[in-house]
């Protein structure tokens, strides 16, 4: 995506923690407006980022500025004034209620119309209806929407979220999903932490891979196509007798592999002249084609092909 | 209003209605003070009114310190845990990500402990004098009116409170378990109690001058531990548990 505004620039940025580097070198940029996933294992790297880009702590080395304020210049006040953090665990007063628990944050970033603004922040979330609740009693899912409905008092320009639907079950997780949606149609930039790599191909414009240095970065469709090849799964009813005859012969197709009883993956250099070639050659060969389809390598598949084949060696 | 003190304001409130939530916290923290309280009462409303006159003082000076102790361990017990608390409940570091100042969230903490830990202390003491000057025989209700601890608490108690603060404080933004930290800030508490304690029990006379001293001191000392327990609240360390390595800008 290109850069018109930068909500969040990061230069060659490393932190170390004694002798150990948790962050090494890493360089990005998020724009404004954009949904940016920060993917990697455990111990890659990403929370530690998160905690230096909202001010938590101090890079070793390295700059970073965020909603346009150097980090570590002396604007970390500002640069929390114009963002919010929602942690992995939500960081509630379990012992007050929910409107009291927004309360508070609402009277740290010095917010006027607070109560309309905490009525708003809930109601975004769906909570309107649990606004006195004591969160103590809250489910775990709810908890993580008072915690996303906090984020949303200041109105941040930069939202980092750090595994927001870490614990929750499917339809909760769901429901942050949807939340994190409404907000990149608001035109929020967020920032997500997150290890559930099908939540970041779903609501991610781009995403990043760490594992204590940045693997790659970019969209997921462009990180498939960079390390992946396009491929075309065929399917027949019974295996070929003899598949090089049937497939040697295309000129768009680059090569083959038997995969299962009578499965075929081909590699090709362009689907749509390879699909109708394959299929007549099949006809052509008496097979009965039970499907063609294109090979769909998922985000998981780019995360495992740069993070799973080191296994975190870079840590 | 400021933006400062309103931030500082909101911690006030928000420690007090955790307190006013917490039945255990009031449960545990009334224990000591009604033990202190009825045990000094009870006691000088069983003395006889022939008592000898050393033997009355003896009374009366413990009976008016005891109330001093719980000026200082109530709110060294409360202040331990309101950092390295929020900690352990995973609710610091959000408030961390906010523009909350650390001077601003300290101050709060510190006047959240020591409002409740000074009219406590009074208290006792209006409550331990009323009942004397209501119940206690003339003599010895003279002698508790005439002591001059009592107007000495007056002073020192909300000082010696404020030392329990600090010190509790301090001790809260460095360690990371609340028990130690309790422990730690109890014992950090004493210097200034046994202070208050020699010169209740008049082994060091309390002249005015001394007394006069002591008081500036704490008062000092009082003021600079602000600066102090700021200067150790480290963002980095209270989140990572570690002292950063390299340090680019000022922290707020």
């Amino acid at each position: 995506m290109p850069a018109v505004s930068a909500a969040v620039e990061v230069c060659h940025l490393t932190k170390v923690f004694g002798g150990r580097t948790a962050v090494s070198d890493v360089s990005f940029s998020v724009a404004a407006g954009e949904v940016f996933g920060f993917l990697g294992p455990n111990g890659a790297g990403k929370t530690t980022t998160v905690r230096i880009l909202g001010t938590l702590i101090a890079p070793t080395s390295g700059s970073a500025t965020v909603a346009g304020i150097p980090v570590g210049s002396g604007g970390a006040a500002e640069i929390r004034r114009r963002i919010a953090v929602m942690p992995e665990s939500p960081g509630l007063y379990q012992r007050l209620t929910v409107t009291e628990n927004l309360e508070y944050f609402a009277r740290l970033y010095g917010l006027p119309r607070r109560p309309e603004r905490i009525a708003e922040a809930l109601a975004a979330v769906g909570l309107a209806d649990r606004a006195h609740d004591l969160t103590g009693r809250l489910s775990k899912g709810l908890r993580q929407r008072t915690a996303l409905a906090r984020s949303l008092l200041n109105d941040p320009a930069v939202l980092f979220l750090d595994e927001p639907t870490a614990g929750l079950d499917p339809v909760a997780a769901a429901g942050v999903h949807g939340l994190i949606a409404g907000l990149r149609d608001r035109g929020v930039t967020v920032f997500l932490t997150t290890h559930r790599l099908e939540e970041a191909e779903r609501l991610c414009d781009r995403v990043a891979i760490m594992s204590t240095r940045l693997r790659t970065i970019g969209r997921p469709d462009d990180l498939r196509r960079e390390l992946f090849t396009t491929s075309l799964e065929v399917t027949v009813a019974a295996a070929l007798p003899k598949p090089d005859r049937v497939f040697g012969g295309l000129a768009a197709v680059q090569e083959w592999k038997a995969v299962g009883p009578a499965g075929y993956v081909l590699t090709v250099s362009d689907v749509g002249r390879a699909a109708p070639a394959v299929t007549r050659a099949l006809v052509a060969a008496g097979a009965d084609v039970l499907s063609i389809a294109r090979s769909r390598h998922t985000l998981e598949d780019v995360y495992l092909e740069l993070v799973g084949a080191d296994g975190g060696r870079s840590r | 209003m400021s933006a400062g003190t309103a931030r500082v304001g909101a911690v006030i409130r928000k420690e007090l209605a955790e307190f006013r939530r917490n039945r255990l916290i009031i449960g545990t923290a009334a224990v000591l003070p009604v033990i202190f309280l009825i045990g000094p009462t009870a006691e000088i409303l069983t003395l006889k009114a022939s008592a000898p006159s050393a033997a009355l003082d003896k009374r009366v000076d413990y009976a008016l310190f005891l109330p001093l102790i719980v000026s200082v361990l109530v709110p060294a017990v409360l202040s331990a845990s309101s950092v390295v608390g929020e900690r352990e409940q995973g609710t610091l570091e959000p408030v961390l990500t906010t523009p909350v100042g650390r001077a601003e969230l300290l101050i709060g903490k510190a006047a959240a402990v020591f409002m409740p830990a000074v009219l406590l202390g009074y208290l006792i003491f209006g409550v331990f004098v009323a009942i004397t000057q209501l119940a206690a025989g003339a003599p010895v209700a003279a002698a508790v009116r005439h002591a001059p601890q009592l107007p000495a608490a007056l002073v020192f108690i909300p000082l010696l409170a404020a030392w329990a603060i600090w010190a509790g404080l301090a001790i809260s933004t460095r360690v990371s378990d609340t028990r130690v930290a309790q422990q730690l800030s109890v014992l950090g508490s004493l210097p200034p109690v046994a202070l208050a304690a020699l010169m209740s029990f008049r082994v060091i006379s309390p002249t005015f001058g001394l007394t006069a001293a002591l008081t500036g001191g704490l008062l000092t000392v009082d003021s600079a531990a602000c600066l102090a327990v700021a200067r150790l609240f480290d963002r980095e360390r209270l989140i990572t548990g570690t002292s950063p390595s390299a340090r680019t800008g000022k922290e707020t």
